[in-house]
């Protein structure tokens, strides 16, 4: 247990300081909250209608940031050998690696998001469901990014290729927490599109570091 | 370990099997396509759609084949990563380029059908979205494909991939429903669309089948292609070695 | 309907030929690079085992 404290320590810490960490991200969210009433107009109407789900787009933008470091770090400096090789399953391995990956920046996007959210016009009883829907879609990002951090392991362009494959794959969570946005904001019942949103998050942190794991032993075979 | 089929596994007897099975179902898709074509311009036209309805004899084989294609390169990737075949990944390599091909033409001949028909290019319907997500997948096998320098690796990955896809999109799809179903109003299809008649139902299954001879036709060739590449560099290998 | 009717095919013509156009194009393509790449290899291979049974 102590050791995959540890670990947790360790990757938390390195996705913190190094990689960018939470500062490059949430200046990232900010330009591009910045630069959307730019490119669409400062009528507050049309910026409210579409503030929640721009929001939600800039986020998963935002979460693909820093993902080329998440695995490339520790496969250029021989690291993730020694985690292949430690006693820990790689999956543990990948699954904390993606936790502090999602505790460096995922929540702290989370905490921008609605700002931002307001910041363009969306009603401030909004904020609590946008908090909630980044903190778990931030998960998911996470966990699926993940997987496309470690395929791309070893490749020309990763941080490019990396986002080719991993935004097909953004889609459902994208849609679910959009809908229930959307939702919310129209009146309706906004737990179907939260709850569908926590079901995708939880499959993908159950199932996304098998492949991660399986992805990882393959770059370094 | 459960037996492959020989002409499945090993590249000589596979090598053996093509070499007449692929000119067989190109001229099986040549012979349904022509009639197909036949049947279908000389079918009447829909009292709704009008002659548009001759798109559909092109579209919706293309749009079947696209999902088609995709359970073949992750059948053939699920092969390659439990017994790693070479011949396996081979398929599955040759695979994608096709699939993407054939998804290409579902989004370019629906959107041709649905200008005439809707009044517009492309609508935000569950069915179009999730063909053009399959499309984004295709592309990405390929750009990860092609990323990787080291060939067995690239296998893998790509294998990887392509099964985290096949869990993938049956949730895109029924996300995309979901979806939809909330944007109301945007629907131009109806599910439950009429019976079709059988003088538009038979040339849309002899096209059908024969688009599914002609990926057979092209499959086959393209995985001897793959196979020759393969030997060709082993032995530029071993010609460098000696 | 005559045979030349079945071409007749009314004021969405531009539409249906488009389609028709595309997909033959598609499919043509795929066809000829599926084949030429198959060629090739073939060639190459060949060539190489030559070579090398050849010495």
């Amino acid at each position: 247990m102590s050791r995959i404290s540890a670990l947790l320590a360790r990757e938390t810490a390195l996705a913190w300081g190094r990689g960018g960490g939470p500062l490059v991200s949430v200046g990232f969210y900010a330009g591009v909250a910045t630069l959307l009433p730019l490119a669409i107009g400062p009528e507050a109407q049309r910026l409210a209608a579409i503030a929640p789900g721009a929001a939600w787009v800039a986020l998963a933008l935002a979460s693909l940031l820093s993902l080329d470091r998440l695995f490339e770090r520790d496969f250029e400096d021989g690291a993730l050998d020694l985690l292949t090789l430690s006693s820990t399953p790689l999956e543990l391995t990948c699954a904390i690696k993606c936790l502090s990956q999602w505790l460096a920046t995922g929540a702290p996007l989370a905490l921008a998001a609605p700002i931002a959210a307001i910041g363009l016009g969306a009603p401030p009883a909004l904020a609590p469901l946008i908090f909630a829907c980044a903190l778990v879609g931030g998960l998911a990002f996470a966990f699926t990014g993940g997987i496309g951090a470690a395929l791309s392991l070893g490749a020309r362009r990763g941080g490019l290729l990396t986002a080719v494959i991993v935004l097909p794959l953004f889609v459902p969570p994208v849609i679910f927490g959009g809908g229930a946005l959307d939702a919310f904001a129209s009146g309706l019942g906004w737990t179907a599109g939260f709850a569908l949103l926590c079901a995708y998050a939880a499959a993908a942190v159950a199932l996304g570091p098998l492949a991660m794991a399986a992805a990882c032993r393959n770059a370094l075979a | 370990m459960i037996p492959a089929p020989a002409f499945l596994s090993n590249p000589e007897r596979f090598m053996a099997f093509s070499r007449w099975a692929a000119p067989m179902f190109g001229l099986i898709a040549a012979i349904l396509g022509l009639a197909g074509l036949y049947l279908g311009f000389s079918a009447p036209d829909d009292y709704q759609q009008g002659a548009t309805v001759r798109i559909m004899f092109i579209h919706v084989p293309a749009a079947w084949l696209s999902m088609f294609v995709y359970g073949c390169l992750a059948v053939a990737s699920l092969l390659s990563l439990i017994f790693r075949h070479a011949l396996a990944d081979a398929a599955a390599q040759a695979a994608a380029p096709l699939g993407a091909g054939f998804t290409f033409l579902a989004l370019v001949t629906g959107s041709l059908w649905g200008r005439p028909m809707w009044g517009t290019w492309w609508v935000w319907d569950a069915r179009l979205t999730s063909v053009l997500v399959l499309f984004l997948f295709y592309l990405a096998y390929i750009a990860l494909r092609a990323a990787l320098d080291d060939e067995a690796k690239a296998a893998r990955a790509c294998a990887i991939l392509a099964l985290v896809g096949a869990v993938n999109l049956p949730v895109v799809h029924y996300s995309v429903v979901w979806w939809n179903s909330l944007h109301q109003g945007a629907s131009v299809f109806r599910a439950d669309g009429p019976a079709m008649p059988p003088v538009f139902l038979i040339p849309l299954l002899l096209m059908s089948l024969a688009y599914m001879a002609a990926f057979g036709a092209l499959w086959l060739v393209s995985i001897r292609g793959e196979v020759w590449r393969r030997r060709a560099e082993a032995a530029a290998l071993r010609a460098a070695r000696s | 309907m005559t045979h030349l009717d079945i071409l007749h095919v009314g004021k969405y013509a531009t539409f249906i030929g488009a389609a028709y156009g595309i997909s033959v194009m598609v499919f043509a393509g795929m066809v000829w690079t599926t084949l030429a790449k198959a060629r090739r290899w073939r060639k190459r291979a060949q060539a190489l085992d030559a070579a090398l049974t050849g010495r």
